[in-house]
């Protein structure tokens, strides 16, 4: 007979890192797969999810080109598509981080929260499914582009990829963090009101950033998605032949301290954006009991 | 008390689950407390339960039965006392407890969007069992609460009893060593109620499973082998429904005769402790099924109606708290009963 007390108190040391690597490893994929499945369930989900960004594009984007006019046979419905798909990516994030808002009326989040593994793979599961499913839905916007003349390369459909993902990992776990801190599913339409909205106006998404009045500005910069919108836009534009009035007019970039900042450093922004909110949502259900 | 059977799911292949068990007892509460503020919803409780035994607590709402089970989920952290779960500390060894232990918990927590299989599997998966024997195991525990032909029926098809038993499935599926759950009966229909005090009796006799189970029905709490009361944080009583129930003492038998007072006094001059009441004669005595013959030989007046009350939980948590299970008026219970019920389980 073995001391109950040594014995218990062995099995929480003993664990080794690889065990809990591979614990690790696969509370992440059942949780990303579960979302998955609920995805897949839901077709009508996928479309209405499409229908909004659908509508800027055609309503909205052929309604204002004409208003806008064009330099160079480069006109604002081709401006605004690398923008609409950003929207949908950032709308489609933000929705399935804050099922766990869901998941908790629902009680499903205790079945998750109470189980012998850490809650960073759980979060961790829930960003890459919500981010899973918002490139996913990003990546379809593609199939838009011919209908808007603008042109698709194997090289900017990878690009618009890596793009989509960082922004979907990113604003998904932005989005469970904040999921972290509504108790109720009211709070979900204030979210909408005041993050969604705003993070999608003040992101260039709809219109280019230079000139604008210094408050506006000010405000466009410390846009995250502002910083996620670009890469997605210089990818698709690479792949047009844009003339140079047009570059002038429609000019991507976002400027900051008096120097554009090239892909590489919006890149990283984002990515820093993504592993800080991450880090936060994970510390915020380790808290919850 | 029941042998152990140490027959459990899945048990066979994978090692490292059985690690703590030692045969010793399965819950070990001592001095366990709880304070909210100024509230102090569990005050020194200290129990043991066995391993293999079905162990109730049994109280009215907000008596701190849910917080007692929340502790020992490792949900809640004790601010006084210890206590151990299958071995392990739950304030030092939260993770040890919660993989020993299944639990299903008052309010619904599937996913509705899910089928029954992914369900079950989704929980295996969460509490490390290995892939291929998800699907075996998914068999047995459906099978086990009769709901195998709805495996791949998504789960927001099921009412509210089947989602119900197949939550106790799904707390099943890890091979735990002590289920715990939390008013598993609340809202629902009678019959639904005795199957899932089927359920419960049967895996405990084919599994050896400990039961750690809450209620406030007092005709469920004997289907326990064991039953603690509790009221206002504290534990007034805890043994078996029916030394306890003797504990209360003796049977009650009613008569109404044709003259309740002369009735009353040839009882009391052949040396029993009858008593006259509004609905005629009471006479207490160990045995009153076994006493009435004699009774009736005694009584010197016509008989109209006998009737013989035998101690019930009811009586017992009376004469533990001095007062009813449930605070409205007798008689309504029942109907209260249920609007309370429905109300908590409100969604």
């Amino acid at each position: 007979m073995s001391d109950p007390v040594a014995t218990a108190r062995t099995t929480e040391t003993s664990t080794s890192a690889g065990t809990r690597m591979r614990d690790g490893l696969r509370t992440i994929w059942i949780v990303w797969k579960r979302e998955l499945i609920r995805f897949v369930r839901q077709p009508a989900r996928i479309v209405t999810s499409l229908a909004q960004p659908v509508l800027f594009l055609f309503v909205l984007g052929v309604g204002l080109t004409p208003l806008v006019g064009q330099s160079g046979g480069f006109d604002y419905k081709k401006f605004v598509f690398p923008g609409v798909v950003a929207m949908t990516v950032l709308s489609t994030a933000i929705f399935s981080a804050v099922s766990i808002v869901w998941d908790r009326e629902f009680g499903f989040l205790r079945e998750m929260l109470v189980a012998p593994v850490s809650r960073g793979s759980i979060v961790m599961g829930k960003t890459l499914g919500g981010a899973t499913i918002a490139t996913t839905q990003g990546v379809i916007m593609l199939v838009l582009a011919p209908f808007v003349g603008v042109r698709l390369t194997p090289l900017m459909v990878v690009e618009v990829m890596g793009a989509c993902a960082l922004m979907a990992f990113g604003l998904t776990a932005f989005g469970v963090f904040v999921a972290s801190r509504i108790r109720k599913m009211e709070g979900f339409q204030i979210v909408m009101q005041f993050l969604l909205l705003p993070m999608l106006f003040l992101s260039g998404a709809l219109f280019p950033l230079a000139g604008l009045p210094t408050w506006l500005s000010v405000l466009t910069k410390l846009d995250p998605v502002a910083y996620a919108v670009d890469p997605l836009r210089r990818a698709v534009f690479a792949a047009q032949d844009l003339p140079a009035v047009a570059t002038a007019r429609f000019g991507a970039g976002v400027e900051l301290f008096g120097h554009v900042l090239p892909v590489g450093e919006e890149v990283l922004v984002v990515a820093v954006f993504a592993l800080v909110f991450l880090a936060l949502a994970i510390r915020a259900f380790a808290r919850t009991e | 008390m029941v042998a152990k059977t140490t027959e459990t799911p899945g048990d066979a292949g994978d090692g490292g689950m059985n690690d703590g068990r030692s045969g010793g007892p399965a819950v070990v509460a001592t001095d366990l407390s709880k304070r909210f503020g100024d509230l102090e919803a569990v005050k020194d409780v200290s129990f043991e339960v066995d391993g293999g035994e079905i162990f109730a607590f049994l109280g009215p709402n907000g008596a701190g039965k849910t917080t007692t089970i929340n502790m020992l989920c490792t949900l809640m952290h004790p601010t006084g006392g210890r206590a151990s779960v299958a071995g392990h500390d739950v304030a030092r060894e939260p993770r040890a407890v919660r993989a020993k232990i299944g639990l299903v918990f008052q309010d619904r927590t599937l996913d509705d969007q899910l089928t029954a299989e992914e369900n079950l599997a989704f929980h295996a998966t969460l509490y490390g069992v290995p892939k291929h024997e998800i699907p075996d195991r998914v068999s047995r525990v459906l099978a086990m609460v009769d709901l195998a032909d709805r495996r791949r029926d998504l789960v927001g098809t099921f009412s509210g009893g089947m989602a119900r038993r197949l939550e106790i499935a799904r707390g099943l599926m890890h091979a735990p060593e002590i289920l715990f759950l939390d008013e598993p009966t609340l809202g629902l229909d009678p019959q639904t109620r005795a199957r899932i005090w089927e359920d419960v009796r049967r895996l405990r006799e084919e599994q050896g499973v400990t039961v750690f189970m809450t209620t406030h029905y007092m005709d469920e709490a004997e289907f326990a082998d064991r039953i603690a009361i509790i009221d206002h944080g504290r534990i007034v009583a805890i043994d078996t429904p029916s030394r306890l129930k003797a504990a209360v003492g003796l049977d009650t038998v009613r008569m109404e005769t044709a003259d309740d007072a002369t009735a009353a006094a040839n009882l009391s001059a052949a040396g029993f402790d009858a008593r006259v009441i509004s609905e005629g004669v009471i006479v207490r005595v160990a045995r009153g099924e076994t006493a009435v013959p004699d009774l009736i030989a005694r009584i010197g007046v016509p008989v109209r109606l006998v009737s013989v009350h035998r101690p019930t939980l009811d009586d017992v948590f009376m004469h533990f708290t001095g007062r009813e299970i449930r605070e409205e008026p007798e008689g309504n219970g029942g109907m209260a009963r249920q609007f309370v019920a429905m109300h908590r389980r409100r969604r």
